[in-house]
C-alpha cells in the first residue's frame, strides 16, 4: 500500500472518505443542535435583523471552517499511511521547498481575509448608533436577577422583558454589583453589564410570537450564575401596548381575605424593605425585584421555575437550595415563614396581577 | 556509562533525600518538577472529572455551587501553573543543557531555588482547601467579583498571594534560561543551530518575561482592595473593573503562547527523529514561533470583545488575532512537510505528536471563528470557548508533553515505557479527549453558558454532556494506564542505551540518564542536527581525555532556605505581620548565606 500510484490514489481517496464521512457525522449532530424547539437557547436562529447579520457571519467562517479541518484531516491521515515506514524505504532527506512554503503562507492569509470582511463590514452595520425612535430600555444586571426599567413607559419590572416585533430596542446595560452579561441568542448576541459603565446594544426583533426568547447571564457572576435566567417576549405592537399599559399601573388590589391578610404579611415579614410594589404604600423596596405584577410572570426566581402557587411556596421556604448565595435566602433562613404566613403571601402574591 | 577516570567533582551526587534538598543539578530539578507536575495534573484531573460528574445530567447534586464553583477555578489554576508550565519546566530544565551541549544551566542555585518557590505556590494554593475553602472567582478572578465585597472567603486572597509566588518562580526560572541558551552553547552551535525545542523555550521565557510583572501589578492591586481597602477595581469608589481585565490579559494571553509553544517544540523534535529526515522549514517554523510570540502581545484584548470597548479596539485587536493564525498554520504544514517523505516509526511519542497536529488544528479553528467579533458576541462565555481552549491545551499542550513524556523517558530513566501500554493509553486518551471536548462545540451553538453549576432539562444540553462526561472518565483510565506503565517500567533494568530513537541532538550522545557532568567533552557542533551529520560524515566522537578536570557546582541548603522565606513571607501576607516578618529575615539569611558561600 503507498508503494504504487495506484495504491496511493486509492489511500488517499480512502482518506478522503474517511474524512467526509467524519464531517457528515458532525454536521449532523451540528444540525441537531441548532433546531430551536429542541435547543431554545440556541446561536443559530436568528429572530432580529441584528442577528441576522453576525448569523451571515457566523454561517460564512463556519463553512471556511470547515474545508479547513477537513483538508488538514485528510492531509494528516495521508501521510501518516503512506509513509509508515516499511521495509526498503528510505525517508527522502529534504530540508523544505520554498515554493511551497510561500503558497501555504499565502493560503491562510486569504483565508484570513477572507474572515475579515465580512466581519468587518458587519461590524460596521452594528455599529450604527440606534435610531433615535427606537425603544429605550435599561438592563440592570444584579446578583442573580434582572431589572428591566423602561424609561419612556414609566415601567420597573423584573426577569421578563416584552418587546414590540418591528420597532427598534435600544438597551442600555449596567450593573449595580459585579459583572453580568446579557444574552438571549435567537435575539442578539451579549454584551456585558459592567458597574460603572453604561453599555449599549440594540436590535429589532422580526419575530412576534407567544413563546418566550430564552435568555440567560453570560458572565460568571457568583454562586447563582447558572440560576439569573430571564425571557424576552415579543409581540404585536397592539399587545405591547396593552402590556406597558397594564404594567405602568399600580397593582390589582387584594379582594379576598386570605390575599388581604397576605398584604399585611408582606409588611410583617419584612419584604417591604427590599421589594416594591405599586399601590401598596409601605412597599417601596429597592433592593431585590419589583412585584407589582408578579403574577403575570410566566416564571419566578429570574426564570428558573414556572410561577405557580406551588413553586412560590417552595422559592418562599427551602429559598437556598433551589437558588444558593442569595441575599433573601440570607435572610429567610434568619426568619423562616411560618406555615400561616407563607398561605397569606402566596395569596397576596399571586393576585398581584 | 559512570564517570570516567580522573572527573574531579567535589563532592559525589549522593541519593538521600539531603541530596535532592540541596541539589543544584539540573537534571534532578528538572525530574523534581516533571513529577510534581504530573501529580498536579491528575490533581487537576480529578477535580475536572468532580465538574464532568455534577454536569452529567441537569439538576445535577453532586457538588453544589460553591463547591463547583471552587472545583472549576482551582481545576484552571491547577492545570496552567501547576501541570502544564512545571511539565514544561521538568523538560527545560533536564534538557536544555544537554541539546545546547551544556554541562548545566548559568545559575544552579537559582533554578534550585524556582523549583521550590514553584512547590511553595502549588502547596500554598492548594492549601486552601482546608483553610477557608478553595479560591472560586475563576482562574481569571474577574473584578469586582474578586473583590473583598463579593469574595468574602479568603480563597481569592489564596489566589493572589498563590500566584504571586507562582510567578516569581517562573520570573526566576525564565530569566536563568534566557541566560543559558544565549550564553552557554557549545562551540559551533550558532541560534539557527538550536533544535527547534530551544527556540521555543527562549521565546517562552521572553513571553513570561515580559507578561508577568504586568499580572504581578494587577495581583498586587487586587491584594490592596482585598486587605488594604484601596479600590482600583470597584466602581462605588472610583475604580473600574476593565482595568482589572487588561492586566489580567495583557499576562494572560501571553501565557496561553507560554503553554503551546514548548509542545510545539518537542513535537519539532519528535516528528523529525520518528520520521527519519530532518524537520522541514527550520527557518519558518523558527521565525513562526518568534512571530507568535511577538504578536502574542498584541490580542490580548480578544478575551474583552463583549465588555462594551467600542468599534475601533474591536477591529484592530480581531486583525491581530486572526493575522496570528497565520504563522501557526504555517508550522502545521511544515509538520506535515516533516512526515511527507519519511520512513515513520509509529511508536506511542509519534501517535501523540500526530494527533497534536490534528487536535491543535481544530482548537486553531475555532479560536479563528472568536477572532470575529460579531460571531464571539454567541461565542465569548459559551461552551464554544470550553471546546476551543480544552482543544489548544489538552489536544496541544498535554498530548505534546506526552510525545516528549515517551520521547525522552528512556534518555531520563535508562528505560524505554512499553510499547503496548502506550498504545491503550494513548487510544484511551484521543478518544476521550475527543468525546469530552468535541460536543461542547455543540453545546456552545446550544446557547449554554459557561462557569454555570447546573443547566435545566429542556435545554435541550442533556445528552453531549452526558457523552462529554463519559468522555473525561475515558481520558482518566487512560492516564491509569499511563501510570501503571510508568509504574512497571521503572522496575525493569536500565537498558535503553544512549539512542534508542536514532536521534538528530546532542542529548542523545550521552548515557541514559547522563553522568552528573552532562558530557565527557564539550561537544563540537558543526551542523543543526549534530549526531546525523556526524554519523552520515562517519566523524568519531571526539576521544576522551585520560583526566577530566571537570568541576560543577556543589549543592547548596540555601535555595531550599531562601524557598523557605518566600513561603513564609506569603503565608505572613494572608495572616499575620509577625509570620512575614520571619519570612522575610529567613530569606535574608538565605540570601546572605548564598552570596558568601565558597562556589568551589
Amino acid at each position: 500500500m503507498g508503494g504504487t500510484r495506484t495504491g496511493r490514489l486509492i489511500l488517499t481517496v480512502g482518506a478522503v472518505v474517511v474524512v467526509g464521512v467524519l464531517t457528515g457525522l458532525i454536521y449532523l449532530a451540528f444540525a441537531e443542535s441548532v433546531d430551536a424547539i429542541a435547543q431554545p437557547m440556541t446561536t443559530w436562529v436568528p429572530r432580529s435583523d441584528n442577528a441576522e447579520l453576525v448569523h451571515g457571519v457566523y454561517r460564512l467562517i463556519f463553512i471556511l471552517a470547515g474545508i479547513v479541518f477537513a483538508a488538514i484531516m485528510v492531509l494528516t491521515l495521508v501521510v501518516s499511511i503512506l509513509y509508515r515506514e516499511r521495509p526498503g524505504q528510505l525517508a527522502r532527506q529534504f530540508h523544505g521547498n520554498s515554493r511551497l512554503e510561500v503558497i501555504w503562507t499565502l493560503i491562510p492569509v486569504l483565508i484570513v481575509v477572507a474572515i475579515s470582511v465580512p466581519t468587518f463590514s458587519a461590524m460596521a452595520a452594528t455599529s450604527k448608533p440606534a435610531p433615535d425612535d427606537a425603544l429605550k430600555v435599561i438592563a440592570i444586571g444584579h446578583q442573580w436577577w434582572w431589572e428591566f426599567q423602561y424609561p419612556e413607559q414609566g415601567i420597573t419590572t423584573a426577569n421578563e422583558l416584552h418587546l414590540p416585533v418591528g420597532r427598534p430596542v435600544s438597551i442600555t446595560l449596567t450593573s449595580k454589583d459585579v459583572i453580568h452579561s446579557f444574552w438571549v441568542p435567537q435575539l442578539s448576541g451579549k454584551t456585558d453589564n459592567v458597574p460603572g459603565h453604561d453599555n449599549h446594544l440594540w436590535f429589532t426583533p422580526t419575530e412576534a410570537r407567544p413563546e418566550p426568547y430564552l435568555g440567560q447571564c453570560a458572565e460568571f457572576c457568583g454562586l447563582s450564575h447558572a440560576n439569573m435566567r430571564f425571557r424576552v417576549f415579543v409581540s404585536t405592537q397592539g399587545d405591547f401596548d396593552a402590556w406597558t399599559k397594564a404594567t405602568a399601573a399600580p397593582r390589582t388590589a387584594p379582594t379576598a381575605d386570605l390575599a388581604k391578610a397576605g398584604e399585611q404579611q408582606f409588611v410583617a415579614s419584612g419584604c417591604v424593605g427590599c421589594h416594591a410594589v405599586q399601590g401598596q404604600a409601605a412597599a417601596v423596596g429597592k433592593i431585590g425585584p419589583d412585584l407589582t405584577h408578579f403574577a403575570s410572570r410566566t416564571t419566578l426566581g429570574s426564570g428558573i421555575m414556572d410561577n405557580n402557587p406551588d413553586n412560590l411556596r417552595r422559592w418562599l421556604s427551602d429559598l437556598d437550595s433551589v437558588k444558593p448565595g442569595t441575599v433573601m435566602g440570607e435572610f429567610l433562613k434568619g426568619q423562616p415563614l411560618s406555615k400561616d404566613a407563607l398561605d397569606k403571601l402566596v395569596a397576596y402574591l399571586e393576585g398581584l396581577k | 556509562m559512570a564517570t570516567a577516570i580522573g572527573a574531579i567533582t567535589h563532592e559525589k551526587e549522593g541519593s538521600g533525600l539531603w541530596s535532592w534538598l540541596t541539589t543544584v543539578d539540573h537534571k534532578r530539578i528538572g525530574t523534581v518538577y516533571a513529577i510534581s507536575g504530573f501529580l498536579f495534573f491528575l490533581l487537576g484531573g480529578l477535580e475536572a472529572v468532580a465538574v464532568r460528574t455534577q454536569l452529567a445530567v441537569p439538576n445535577g447534586t453532586v457538588l453544589d455551587a460553591e463547591r463547583y464553583n471552587q472545583f472549576f477555578t482551582m481545576h484552571a489554576l491547577t492545570m496552567i501553573f501547576l501541570a502544564i508550565m512545571p511539565m514544561g519546566a521538568g523538560f527545560f530544565n533536564y534538557f536544555i543543557p544537554l541539546q545546547i551541549g551544556a554541562r548545566d544551566v548559568a545559575f544552579p542555585r537559582l533554578n534550585a531555588l524556582s523549583l521550590w518557590v514553584f512547590l511553595a505556590g502549588g502547596f500554598l494554593l492548594n492549601s486552601s482547601f482546608i483553610i477557608g475553602g478553595a479560591p472560586d472567582g475563576g482562574w481569571f478572578g474577574y473584578a469586582p467579583l474578586s473583590g473583598i465585597q463579593y469574595a468574602k472567603t479568603s480563597g481569592m486572597t489564596f489566589y493572589v498571594v498563590g500566584l504571586l509566588t507562582l510567578g516569581l518562580s517562573s520570573l526566576i526560572a525564565s530569566l536563568n534560561f534566557a541566560v543559558t541558551i544565549i550564553n552557554m552553547r557549545a562551540p559551533g552551535m550558532t541560534m539557527m543551530r538550536l533544535p527547534v525545542f530551544i527556540w521555543m523555550t527562549l521565546v517562552v521565557v521572553f513571553l513570561l518575561i515580559l507578561s508577568l510583572p504586568v499580572l504581578t501589578v494587577g495581583l498586587l492591586q487586587l491584594y490592596f482592595d482585598r486587605v488594604w481597602g484601596t479600590s482600583f477595581f470597584s466602581p462605588s469608589t472610583g475604580g473600574d473593573p476593565i482595568l482589572w481585565q487588561h492586566l489580567f490579559w495583557i499576562f494572560g494571553h501571553p501565557e496561553v503562547y507560554v503553554l503551546i509553544l514548548p509542545s510545539m517544540g518537542i513535537v519539532s523534535e519528535v516528528l523529525p527523529v520518528m520520521s527519519r529526515k530532518p524537520l522541514f522549514g527550520y527557518s519558518a517554523i523558527v521565525f513562526a514561533g518568534a512571530a507568535i510570540g511577538f504578536l502574542g502581545f498584541g490580542v490580548w484584548a480578544h478575551h474583552m470583545f463583549t465588555t462594551g470597548l467600542g468599534p475601533v479596539p474591536q477591529v484592530v485587536f480581531s486583525a491581530s488575532t486572526m493575522a496570528i493564525g497565520i504563522p501557526t498554520g504555517i508550522k502545521i504544514f511544515n509538520w506535515l512537510g516533516t512526515m511527507y517523505g519519511g520512513s515513520i516509526r509509529f511508536v506511542t511519542a509519534t501517535y501523540f505528536a500526530v494527533a497534536f497536529i490534528a487536535l491543535f488544528t481544530i482548537g486553531g479553528i475555532s479560536g479563528v471563528m472568536h477572532a470575529s467579533p460579531p460571531v464571539d458576541t454567541h461565542h465569548q462565555d459559551s461552551y464554544f470557548v470550553v471546546a476551543h481552549l480544552h482543544y489548544v491545551l489538552f489536544g496541544g499542550a498535554i498530548m505534546g508533553i506526552f510525545a516528549g513524556i515517551y520521547y525522552w523517558f528512556p534518555k531520563m530513566t535508562g528505560r524505554l515505557l512499553d510499547e503496548t501500554l502506550g498504545k491503550i493509553s494513548f487510544w484511551l486518551i484521543f478518544i476521550g479527549m475527543n468525546l469530552t471536548f468535541f460536543p461542547m462545540h455543540f453545546l456552545g451553538l446550544a446557547g449554554m453558558p459557561r462557569r454555570i453549576y447546573t443547566y435545566d432539562a429542556d435545554l435541550g444540553w442533556d445528552k453531549w454532556n452526558m457523552v462529554a462526561t463519559i468522555g473525561s472518565y475515558t481520558i482518566a483510565l487512560g492516564v491509569l494506564v499511563f501510570v501503571i506503565n510508568f509504574l512497571k517500567t521503572m522496575r525493569r533494568p536500565a537498558d535503553a542505551g544512549n539512542d534508542p530513537w536514532g536521534g538528530a541532538t546532542l542529548e542523545w550522545s550521552t548515557s541514559s540518564p547522563p553522568p552528573a557532568h552532562d558530557f565527557d567533552v564539550i561537544p563540537d557542533v558543526r551542523d543543526r542536527d549534530p549526531l546525523w551529520y556526524a554519523r552520515d560524515h562517519n566523524i568519531a566522537p571526539a576521544p576522551v581525555p585520560e583526566h577530566l578536570h571537570i568541576h560543577m557546582p556543589p549543592p547548596s541548603y540555601y535555595p531550599l532556605i531562601l524557598g523557605l522565606g518566600v513561603l513564609l513571607l506569603a503565608i505572613g501576607a494572608m495572616s499575620h505581620l509577625a509570620v512575614a516578618a520571619l519570612g522575610v529575615a529567613t530569606a535574608i539569611f538565605g540570601v546572605w548565606g548564598w552570596a558568601l558561600e565558597p562556589t568551589d
